[in-house]
């Protein structure tokens, strides 16, 4: 089984939110993997493992691809030391391309490796959008299951039972391969993956996406990363969504500390008028 | 002169009040357009639900299928993206809610569309604001493509009022349909008698210092006192204390009710940007220093485990008084 992890590298969100010019001040920003996009590439690995961490189904493969800046090289090699096989970069600025563009080089990427599934985060963590990944399975025709907290490999590896987060629920959807998964934040749960070789009283950590051993980082450094543009894969810095501008938002009043409960309900009564 | 066509979301017989957030936006889309808006009601019980449609829109299309008895984007989006063209619509919304943000990309790549997502303000024709990073900044977006896609923020948009005619009903054909093999399981729901935790006015939230499942039940007394919605910070919800889509946060469900109350809540920027649209926010933790007090109107420094009883007692004493 072969997988495609699209993976986008994001400014920390633990930093906090500057303007400049009328848009985001990145200056001096640190930069991480997605993290959804990180999540999609441990569920890749755990689809793809036999029977424990680091351990691989024969003949299986996981192609990362990245559309964004040169520096982004660095992040596309976290996900290569965390067990990816080899990478797809390429190389833009975030002005030149916007969902539609992003999809288009996705698109044709996916023409040449016909991988059986795509599986990637349910958004970026910058820009929220929440997009690529409906856009994507809309665009090749193929069965989409978004929001997935649980997947499970049917025994003859050709569908999936995803459990997607929705209002009011868990629904559980069924998809064929190929079919494109974006993946939400329960899916890094200790068996929130299951792949019927790995057996299920396997205990994955539960703690997030795997953090990347030494041995994975040296071995990362050696595995395959193809660099391209835009036009390589038949797209154009041609972008439909522009962003005028960014603001922050008014802080809230400040608020202030009460000393008992009576007058936190007295406040809440007479000057909020929220009882 | 393009027309708004404004997919509503209805439970049993009533639109949803998602769709009157969404409505409420197609209005003002239309006004942009120069169009009218169209009311679009999909899948089984769409028929009856149109009854309650042509009170808030002039125009209904409504489809409804046996082969559309339960939601599936691949087989909404085609009849979305058809009904887009046959109606003239430059505009295609929904409500930024699990289907919504599930189906509208999808719609949008079939029909070409850029798209704006999870908006919380439409400044003009083809210019929308949107909350990014986790809500710390807001975004103005230019979308050039000849329709575009929009999701809302439920909260940020008024529900739309009744109109003071009803509108006409006109029903389309699914036309062929083919779910691409996907097939809807099952849904685990989640029952409860509390309101929905996105239209919910007050919600009760409880955090990691809940400690437990069984902590959260002196909270749900509180919620029921007060008319409230259950909900719950990721931390509580990721160590299994309380279902997982009682989650309120940038991944959960997006709130702002006129009173919120966090109860042993740190405040991660994570939750912090599913409810600071909230009206009045109340923290209560032991720990003073907590991020969550910086967004709060007004804040407790004290131990839940003692003053939930207390806040119940009080409020049931205030009660007594009216």
């Amino acid at each position: 089984m072969k997988i495609l992890v699209p993976v986008k590298r994001v400014p920390d969100p633990t930093q906090k939110a500057k303007i400049k010019d009328g848009h985001i001040d990145l200056t001096g920003a640190s930069w991480i993997v997605n993290t959804f996009d990180e999540y999609a590439v441990e569920t890749a690995l755990r689809l793809l493992e036999n029977g424990a961490e680091n351990s691989r189904i024969a003949g299986t493969e996981i192609i990362v691809v990245s559309i964004g800046p040169e520096d982004a090289a660095k992040e596309i090699r976290t996900t290569l030391a965390m067990g990816a096989d080899r990478a797809i970069h390429v190389v833009t600025t975030d002005a030149e391309i916007d969902a539609l563009v992003v999809v288009k080089v996705l698109q044709s990427i996916i023409a040449t490796e016909k991988p059986d599934l795509v599986v990637m985060g349910k958004q970026a963590v910058d820009g929220d959008a929440n997009q690529v990944g409906q856009m994507l399975a809309g665009k090749l025709g193929w069965p989409q299951a978004t929001f997935a907290a649980t997947v499970e490999l049917g025994a003859d590896k050709r569908s999936l039972l995803v459990g997607r987060e929705v209002d009011g629920g868990v629904e559980y959807k069924r998809v064929p391969v190929p079919a494109v998964i974006t993946v939400d934040l329960r899916i890094v749960g200790s068996k929130s993956v299951k792949n019927g070789v790995t057996p299920d009283s396997h205990n994955y950590s539960g703690e997030g996406a795997r953090l990347p051993s030494l041995k994975g980082i040296m071995a990362a450094k050696k595995k395959p990363m193809v660099t391209g543009k835009l036009g390589d894969y038949g797209a154009e810095a041609t972008p439909m969504i522009k962003e005028l501008s960014v603001t922050l938002p008014p802080p809230r009043a400040a608020g202030q500390i009460v000393a008992d409960v009576p007058t936190l309900v007295k406040k809440l009564a007479d000057e909020a008028k929220a009882l | 002169m393009g027309n708004i066509l404004a997919l509503c979301e209805f439970n049993g017989p009533t639109l949803r009040s998602s769709a009157l957030a969404n409505l409420s936006f197609a209005r003002s889309a239309a006004t942009a357009h120069g169009g009218e808006v169209i009311a679009l009601l999909l899948g089984a019980g769409a028929q009856a639900a149109s009854s309650d449609a042509v009170k808030y829109a002039a125009k209904v299309v409504v489809v409804e299928d046996a082969g559309l008895a339960h939601y599936l984007a691949e087989t909404y989006a085609p009849i979305v993206a058809r009904l887009a063209k046959e109606n003239n619509a430059t505009v295609v919304s929904a409500t930024a809610t699990s289907q919504g943000k599930d189906l509208l990309p999808r719609v949008a790549a079939l029909l070409d569309a850029g798209m704006a997502s999870d908006i919380s303000k439409i400044d003009n024709k083809d210019t929308f604001v949107r909350p990014i990073l986790s809500g710390n900044a807001l975004s103005t977006v230019q979308i050039s493509t000849a329709i575009v896609c929009v999701t809302v923020r439920q909260t940020e948009f008024e529900p739309a009022a009744e109109l003071g005619a009803a509108g006409t009903v006109t029903t389309a054909p699914a036309g062929a349909i083919d779910a691409l093999g996907a097939t809807f399981d099952r849904l685990d729901a989640q029952k409860s008698d509390r309101p929905d935790l996105g239209d919910a006015k007050v919600v009760v939230s409880g955090g990691r210092g809940m400690k437990n499942g069984e902590n959260f039940k002196v909270l749900e007394e509180l919620a029921d006192l007060l008319g409230a919605a259950m909900g719950a910070s990721r931390a509580a919800t990721d160590a299994g204390m309380v279902p997982a889509d009682w989650q309120v946060g940038q991944t959960g469900k997006i709130v702002a009710p006129n009173l919120y109350f966090a109860v042993a809540i740190s405040g991660a920027i994570q939750h912090l940007a599913g409810m600071k649209g909230s009206k009045t926010i109340v923290a209560i933790n032991k720990n003073k220093d907590e991020p969550i007090f910086q967004v709060a109107d007004y804040g407790l420094v004290a131990e839940w485990e003692k003053a939930i009883p207390e806040l119940i007692s009080e409020i049931k004493k205030l009660k007594a008084t009216r």
